[in-house]
């Protein structure tokens, strides 16, 4: 802990391996975003993430999303751990069958107004598994889906620009 | 032909040692077919005398071809760095087997795969509860990766029995299969007298998409991509199993500098998991502050892979017979500069780490998978590495490793901290190796050479960040794949995860769980 301090006052914050220009983009599609989730959602808007089936390269760049560099949460995006507290579900992955009534159940699970977004391609249409004994189909063919964020996978860019986009239009 | 070494090894022990036939296809494998009545014998005795878990049981439905199905079972012999495949027919008529279970515990869990998948039955299998198809959701006798299988189900659905623990003051902590942080599905049972756990059931299978019929029927170079599927940060490995059975199988010589190559992604993918997972675990205990900084090191590390690639996480690069791309001058320059400043990252991560008392308090002697434990659930990989397993495909199978100073890092303790300690170890030995590999490249060759579909089969292997990622690939006279068995090293260290936690209290499984960080699409396939 002495470490850190000590660094922290000789140094000051130093923020590496960031591309100047990447965090341009972040801060000028972030700033449209806060003002945007303002004026929608009150103050913030939570989602809860249900992976059906992904490889977990979804959840791996939406987890990304919410590392240091990007940190979606500054600008007014939370992750949650409960469906009861969540606004907004996203589901990444074909909808396997074994996970039907999950993914039913959280959506139920969810206070409304509530609206759900699919995260990469699989979960646009099945993608490469669409074809499998195992695989229920689409998500929309299961919940009503507003945004679909294409990809495979989306990085954390598209993802944050994907939102900026769709509530630009509603 | 000379007979292989393993033959008289075998011999010494089970005297009337007979195989039907003795077959080197490569230099690294030796298939054994067997009468099905020896076949239970010659793997416990294969088991006991290379002390190799069992690495791949499945099987086969060839009732076209030969009128049977094929039960193969795969062991690893590090000393002569061979695969030894024993095989045995099946007739198809009420097919079923000896079980293995019993005598080598690593077995159950491929037999009840088998067993639903196939329906050939694993005799005196004491557990034959359904792995991956739920009993909820898929009716009883549709065994998917039969040949003839229609996609039609009839029968009757029924529920999942669990273990039940019983006794005074029990109660059980049902988890899952949704989970609170962004995370792969799975259910959890744990069974509870106060706060510590007395057992813990795994039930998975939740994102189960059939990947391995998904293959069949295609031509390897159309499914490199699927294989990159299956488990989302392990791509590169998976598809690099792959592309190796299938160059095995088209005879084709992979280029020197596409196997360098190779070798630098798979570094490059151990560094990026590894780095996440030591902040994951930091963050599990509630210590948020090097788990942003590790978070850090990971972005810089994905965004390196795409200025080299193209891609974060490795796709699309390899093919089969080499790779898409090469490193050229600006971008080896790049890696070298970018290996440097990740470097001083780490070691500062490394500093925060170990300044905080509370933080090593945490981590050791928490989640203890002890030698023995480890040596009889057949564990592979990272986590048997960490309880004192030498295992690493990389030193026994060294290909291009061989040409650098590659060391094996293994730890005695088997608790988190061992965990932690390996991943920091083969983080800064990856750094070592990827320098090492660099200076190997020399100007850019044949990077890629086109290769002939072929009929045969073969095994493909590598070591993922994980532990072992393998591939068994069968192709008919006209090239397509006829059976892809995949087997993530997840599949056979989940096991491990419900004797680690054993005795520790329900508050430390996250941490846990997230020090083994297996995946849940690479065991559910």
């Amino acid at each position: 802990m002495i470490h850190i301090a000590k660094t922290r006052i000789i140094k000051g914050i130093v923020t590496r391996h960031i591309d100047s220009e990447l965090v341009g983009r972040i801060e000028s599609i972030g700033s449209e975003l806060k003002l945007l989730i303002i004026k929608k959602f009150g103050r913030s808007l939570h989602i809860r993430e249900v992976d059906t089936g992904s490889c977990g390269a979804c959840e791996s760049e939406i987890i990304s999303a919410n590392n240091p560099i990007y940190d979606l949460q500054r600008f007014g995006i939370n992750f949650v751990a409960s469906p009861r507290h969540a606004d907004c579900l996203l589901v990444t992955g074909p909808v396997s069958k074994n996970m039907l009534v999950a993914l039913k159940n959280t959506y139920e699970a969810m206070p409304g107004p509530k609206f759900v977004i699919t995260c990469g391609d699989c979960a646009l249409n099945g993608s490469l598994f669409k074809d499998s004994y195992y695989i229920e189909g689409a998500v929309k063919d299961i919940l009503p889906v507003a945004l679909h964020i294409p990809g495979c996978p989306p990085n954390p860019m598209q993802i944050i620009a994907s939102l900026n986009t769709f509530f630009q239009k509603v | 032909m000379v007979s292989p070494e393993i033959v008289a090894r075998i011999k010494k022990v089970l005297l009337d040692f007979n195989p039907l036939s003795v077959c080197q296809s490569y230099a690294d494998e030796i298939a054994l077919k067997v009468e099905p009545r020896d076949f239970k014998d010659i793997c416990l005795t294969l088991h006991k005398i290379l002390s190799s878990p069992i690495m791949m049981l499945f099987a086969c439905d060839e009732r076209k071809v030969r009128g049977s199905f094929i039960v193969y079972c795969v062991f690893v012999d590090f000393r002569n760095g061979q695969w030894i495949i024993v095989s045995m027919d099946i007739p198809q008529e009420n097919p079923s087997f000896d079980t293995l279970a019993k005598s080598i515990h690593s077995a159950s869990l491929f037999e009840r795969e088998i067993w639903e998948m196939f329906g050939i039955e694993p005799k005196e299998n004491p557990d034959l509860r359904r792995l991956r198809l739920h009993d909820e959701v898929w009716p009883k006798e549709n065994y998917p990766l039969r040949k003839d299988f229609k996609i039609t189900q009839t029968g009757s659905l029924s529920d999942y029995k669990f273990f039940r623990v019983e006794g005074e003051g029990i109660f059980e902590v049902p988890v899952g299969p949704v989970h609170a942080g962004i995370i792969g599905p799975g259910h959890f049972r744990f069974s509870v007298a106060g706060e510590p756990i007395i057992n813990l059931e795994l039930r998975l299978g939740f994102t189960h998409r059939g990947v391995e019929k998904l293959f069949e029927g295609k031509f390897f170079a159309d499914v490199v991509g699927l294989s990159e599927c299956v488990s989302g940060d392990s791509s590169f490995a998976h598809s690099l199993a792959f592309a190796q059975a299938a160059e095995k199988i088209s005879g084709v010589m992979v280029p020197v500098q596409a196997n360098v190559l190779r070798a630098i992604f798979l570094e490059l993918e151990r560094m990026y998991n590894h780095v996440n997972d030591i902040g994951g675990i930091a963050i599990d205990v509630g210590f948020s502050f090097p788990h942003s900084y590790a978070s850090i090191i990971k972005e810089a590390i994905l965004q390196l892979n795409e200025k080299l690639t193209g891609n974060r996480y490795l796709r699309k690069v390899n093919v089969i017979g080499g790779v898409t791309q090469g490193i050229d001058e600006t971008k080896k320059q790049l890696l070298i500069d970018s290996l440097e400043s990740i470097k001083y990252d780490f070691n500062e991560l490394l500093k925060i780490l170990n300044s905080s008392v509370s933080f090593m308090d945490r981590v050791d002697t928490t989640g203890v998978l002890r030698r023995k434990t480890a040596e009889d659930l057949g564990v592979v990989g990272l986590v048997a590495r960490a309880s004192g397993i030498p295992t690493d495909l990389r030193k026994y199978f060294p290909g291009v490793y061989g040409l650098t100073k590659f060391k094996m890092v293994t730890q005695e303790s088997g608790d988190v901290l061992a965990r932690l300690r390996v991943r920091i170890s083969e983080f800064e030995e990856s750094i070592c190796l990827i320098e090492a590999f660099v200076g190997k490249l020399v100007k850019p060759g044949d990077l890629r050479v086109s290769p002939k579909g072929r009929e045969g089969s073969a095994l493909g292997y590598t070591e993922g960040w994980r532990g072992p990622v393998l591939y068994w690939l069968e192709t008919n006279h006209a090239g397509l794949i006829e059976r892809c068995k995949i087997v993530d090293s997840s599949f056979l260290n989940w096991q491990g995860l419900s004797f680690a936690v054993l005795g520790n209290i329900i508050p430390d499984f996250p941490l846990c769980n997230k020090s083994f960080n297996l995946s849940y699409s690479g065991n559910d396939l």
